[in-house]
């Protein structure tokens, strides 16, 4: 054999009718940052029918020790990453109908953006997103593969495998208002890919109809611990995302942070939805070693960050300046908040 | 005498201030953490992290994290 998928196609479980079913395989791959582009080559490599990457960034020198799709020159160009990865995965391999699209994923989008596929790899960087994803995955019956890494650590569940599984909203029941993230305690490569590996290899026996068992597991490269545990019994039958009767709330905007442009002030604001607000005293600890400028008092917290001035406010909003554009602002913020 | 619990996979000695799940999740430091914990292969509801830690329990702690 010395057919491309050959070596592939030798592995047991898999065999030449998993490759078949590999073959005829929509993939939808969010974010295209390091879980994704990680990720996004394995499935091109392994030879899926069609996939579809979304990121609503422009590539940066800090990416590039991790996020292993993209180059130097990719960064001097000022490339989205969608673009970039594009360009990469095609080259990588031709029998893959690739498609990148610069979008942020939203409430408004997010099940436009999913149709038509069959699997979803995380490659996200916040949970609020990932929060988006479950619901939006959950209406549409399309298996999700969470992943998330921060530091040596990371953490893999599929969801949407197995009848009776909890979905990640009956995990998490509520969304943290802040989590740790890579913009805040640093990430390195090796957690990226075994990470990557293991969302990809649940999707890989997923779609080659392999028996599921979900489990949520983690590992710390560093450290060495690992854990892996049986949830099903944090199922929850009144989960409003995967009851019988489900509200998907995080597909309507009154669960998710909502923003505006100031008009003429060059600045963005973001407003936390009531239940989740972001506490003043915690969020100024967790950002001191990364912003300058810090300030606070028991009415906001102010600082600078990657050339803009950001104020948190006690009643949930913050205000981004130096920009109207809010992408840039929701960027920023996810990278301190998560 | 001090407690040996098996955290994570690893052999772990619990200090003598640490007697319940919520005493050991605060002294490492995930105190305000959404976590999910399992004792012994069970999975421990937030409402029963006031349970006593014995010599040789299995403990597992997931928490999630942002990035990616």
């Amino acid at each position: 054999m010395t057919g491309k998928y050959s070596r592939q196609e030798l592995f047991a479980p898999i065999g030449p009718v998993g490759q078949q079913r590999i073959r005829e395989a929509k993939v939808f791959v969010l974010g295209a940052g390091a879980l994704g582009s990680s990720g996004a080559e394995m499935l091109v490599r392994a030879g899926v029918g069609e996939l579809t990457i979304v990121d609503r960034d422009i590539l940066e020198w800090t990416n590039l020790h991790r996020q292993q799709l993209y180059t130097e020159q990719d960064v001097i160009d000022q490339l989205p990453k969608a673009i970039a990865a594009e360009s990469r995965l095609r080259a990588i391999n031709s029998d893959v109908k690739v498609r990148g699209i610069v979008a942020d994923v939203t409430p408004e989008n997010v099940l436009d953006l999913f149709e038509g596929h069959q699997f979803i790899l995380d490659g996200t960087d916040n949970i609020e997103t990932r929060l988006l994803a479950n619901d939006a995955a959950l209406q549409l019956g399309i298996p999700f593969f969470m992943g998330a890494c921060v530091g040596s650590y990371g953490l893999t569940f599929p969801i949407g495998v197995k009848e009776g599984s909890p979905c990640l909203h009956c995990l998490l029941e509520a969304l943290p208002p802040q989590s740790l993230t890579c913009d805040t305690v640093g990430v390195i490569s090796p957690i990226v890919v075994t990470t990557a590996a293991r969302q990809t290899a649940e999707l890989l026996k997923c779609i080659t109809g392999a028996q599921m068992e979900p489990r949520l597991e983690s590992v710390d490269l560093w450290t060495g611990e690992r854990a892996a545990m049986d949830v099903h019994s944090m199922k929850k039958s009144s989960c409003p995302s995967c009851s019988d009767t489900p509200t998907y709330p995080y597909l309507s905007a009154n669960e998710v942070i909502r923003t505006a442009v100031l008009c003429g002030r060059d600045t963005v604001q973001l407003t936390w939805p009531r239940n989740r607000q972001v506490e003043l005293l915690p969020f100024a600890e967790s950002i001191r070693g990364i912003v300058s400028n810090l300030k606070q008092n028991p009415y906001l917290v102010s600082c600078e960050y990657n050339a803009h001035r950001l104020v948190l406010f006690c009643d949930g909003r913050m205000l981004v300046h130096g920009t109207k554009d809010i992408m840039v602002a929701r960027k920023i913020v996810a990278g301190l908040l998560g | 005498m001090k407690k040996m619990i098996d955290l994570n996979g690893k052999t772990y000695s619990v200090v003598p201030e640490v007697a319940t799940i919520q005493q050991l999740l605060e002294h490492l430091g995930l105190g305000d953490r959404i976590l999910i914990v399992e004792k012994n292969k069970e999975i421990l509801q937030k409402d029963h992290y006031d349970t006593p830690i014995k010599d040789r329990d299995q403990i597992e702690i997931i928490h999630f994290v942002g990035g990616g």
